[in-house]
């Protein structure tokens, strides 16, 4: 008996199936989805999109600042919690994911695809937002949709940012901690993600300035906010793609080596 | 019963593997050479990882951060065809070996070959070739019964045409062919892990791997489950399966490998293993009056080892079966007493559990 005797799996195959997988799911699931990942931004696009400039608080201007910022929050928010919670759920106490360990393709191929699914619901969700934070917020003279290119590549590295990170975070966070990560990690990163805010305004606070610059969220704010409204304060599009992609695969390495870990002993 | 499409394809395999060349009944299609695994020390914060190491669930808690040594270099050899037991207490080293087999458990050293293909090496070709059924069901309870079946056949590259009747004839098989549209968590417990069988299936695995799949099912389900598994062994695969029942091992497997604190104690079919074991069978013959006038002369009987009486019950170890049998009745006879019941306790893979460890097994 060789070890050459059964049929060889195609690589791309099994991928395409651990993909359609996911989708299947996520197709089921997709209200439900869109309400966890979209709604908690889309509420602040009323209030401070809609509510504030109405009652007078905040000028109208404010609304271009804020939207690429809701949409970054959307993508980063779908793709880390997509990938993230079912790790936490499999590794900690369902072990579902073990037919997929199982499956005769290397363990990276389960770990990438993962990945890979999360920056898609991440693209979703933030293709879901746009036209509903543009319906609320009313029309904003500094959105210019002349650079769809742009606005593509930040979103889908933005999505791979946070869908690898959504990886380390999965593997390393057990159960019971679940919570911990919004408040600890997710929260702060929202608030200091230039998401509210072009970076430039961090001038006023110089040390906040340079130490937000780990957090994947400020690229992909800046980085929508060149694309999407060029007229505004906002990073060079090189520097945001380049930070983008190098914390991708950051992360990326890292949590595989995490996913590694948990599974297999 | 659809008993048409893939399921036939299974009955072959103890004749020929799957490329055709026929192989020996005796020819081993896994092997283990000085396996050992030691688990490394437990960082203090790293212990609660919400998950324990793999298979090392139930070891005995270490006192402090030492590191847990599963298997002491372990050699095994099984046949193809072969119901193969592995028997042993929590933390014996089942689990662990089972980890190491179905790649999911990185051995510290050693090898292992599963099917040709060397585990730790050739991990893909290894997973290509068993099916894996896990302690407890861990169905994907975000699909249906169905979609379990068939998106595991899609991981496994199984073209699309066989699979959905492949599936539905293991449904059959597995008494829950009305049930593949529903959610999983419809199904009890047993039919959980019965769909965990037709899962490990539907690739159609040279070996079958069960780590203690009764544990937590009722006798009724428990039983299901043997027929389940002796149908498959019948039609021809290798199977090889963890418990720590006695009982199941001896009532399914050809060979059990009793293990205890990671070393392999002994090996043989249950029949022969429990030959060893001390005191052999019990006989027991109900008189209609005090047993107590027999037992002297009981004691004395050929084959003997030991008779004592508890009020109208005879009863006598004999290292062999039956064979005293006449002589004793005699005995009974002799002493004035008839014969009304007579009961054959044979020996127990328990009883040769104690006598090896000294412990009971559970």
């Amino acid at each position: 008996m060789t070890a050459t005797a059964v049929a060889r799996v195609s690589p791309l195959k099994v991928f395409g199936a651990l993909l359609e997988r996911d989708f299947r799911v996520a197709r089921r699931q997709l209200p439900y989805f869109l309400v966890r990942t979209t709604l908690q931004p889309l509420l602040f696009v009323i209030v401070f999109g809609s509510l504030l400039p109405k009652m007078g608080f905040v000028s109208h201007d404010y609304t271009a600042a804020l939207l690429p910022g809701i949409l970054g929050i959307s993508l980063a928010f779908a793709s880390l919690q997509s990938v993230a919670l079912p790790m936490v759920a499999d590794f900690g106490f369902t072990n579902e994911i073990e037919d997929r360990l199982l499956a005769p393709v290397s363990d990276k191929l389960v770990a990438l695809e993962k990945v890979v699914s999360g920056a898609l619901q991440g693209v979703l969700s933030a293709v879901f937002v746009l036209p509903m934070a543009r319906l609320i917020m009313g029309p904003i003279d500094a959105l210019a949709l002349s650079h769809p290119l742009e606005v593509l590549a930040v979103t889908i590295l933005g999505s791979a940012s946070f869908s690898a990170l959504g990886l380390l975070l999965g593997t390393v966070i057990q159960g019971q901690q679940i919570g911990l990560m919004f408040s600890i990690i997710v929260a702060p990163m929202i608030m200091f993600g230039c998401a509210y805010y072009p970076w430039t305004g961090l001038n006023a606070v110089p040390a906040l300035k340079y130490a937000v610059l780990i957090n994947p969220l400020v690229y992909v704010s800046e980085g929508l906010r060149a694309a999407l409204t060029p007229a505004l304060p906002h990073m060079n599009m090189l520097a945001v793609i380049g930070a983008l992609a190098t914390l991708t695969v950051v992360f990326w390495y890292l949590g595989l080596g995490t996913f590694r870990r948990r599974a297999f002993s | 019963m659809n008993e048409t499409n893939g399921i036939d394809g299974m009955d072959g395999i103890r004749q020929s593997s799957s490329d055709g060349h026929p192989v020996h009944p005796a020819a081993p299609v896994i092997q283990t050479l000085a396996l050992r695994k030691v688990y490394p020390a437990a960082k203090g914060r790293r212990r609660g990882r919400g998950a324990a190491p793999y298979g090392a669930a139930a070891a005995p808690p270490p006192a402090s951060t030492k590191e847990i040594v599963a298997l002491v270099g372990l050699d095994l050899e099984i046949r193809a065809g072969e119901f193969f037991g592995l028997l042993g207490p929590n933390g014996a080293g089942k689990t662990t070996t089972l980890g190491i087999l179905t790649t999911r458990v990185r051995l510290t050293s050693g090898s292992a070959t599963v099917a040709g293909a060397e585990v730790g090496r050739q991990d893909v070709e290894v997973r290509r070739r068993i099916g894996v059924v896990p302690q407890r069901p861990n169905p994907d309870r975000a699909l249906t019964v169905r979609e379990n079946l068939e998106f595991h056949a899609a991981y496994f590259g199984i073209p699309r045409s066989t699979v959905a009747e492949r599936a539905q004839a293991l449904l059959d098989m597995m008494g829950i062919g009305d049930r593949g549209d529903g959610k999983v968590e419809t199904l009890s417990g047993g039919q959980q892990q019965r769909l965990m069988i037709a899962r490990a299936l539907m690739h159609e695995p040279e070996i079958l791997f069960l780590d203690e799949p009764t544990v937590g099912l009722d006798p009724q389900a428990r039983l299901a489950l043997w027929d389940v598994l002796r149908d498959l062994h019948d039609k021809g695969r290798t199977i090889v399966m963890t418990t720590h029942y006695m009982e199941e091992a001896d009532r399914l497997c050809e060979r059990v490998a009793i293990i205890d604190r990671g070393h392999l104690l002994a090996l043989d079919t249950p029949a022969r293993l429990k030959e060893q074991a001390p005191g052999g069978t019990l006989i027991e013959l109900m008189l209609d009056g005090d047993a107590a006038p027999a037992a002297a002369s009981a004691a004395t009987v050929s084959g003997v080892a030991r008779a004592e009486a508890k009020g109208d019950v005879l009863r006598a170890y004999a290292a062999r079966g039956g064979e005293a049998i006449p002589a004793l009745i005699r005995c009974a006879e002799q002493a004035g007493r008839g014969v009304h019941d007579i009961h054959l306790a044979p020996p127990s893979l328990e009883t040769l559990f104690i006598s090896l460890t000294g412990r009971k097994l559970d």
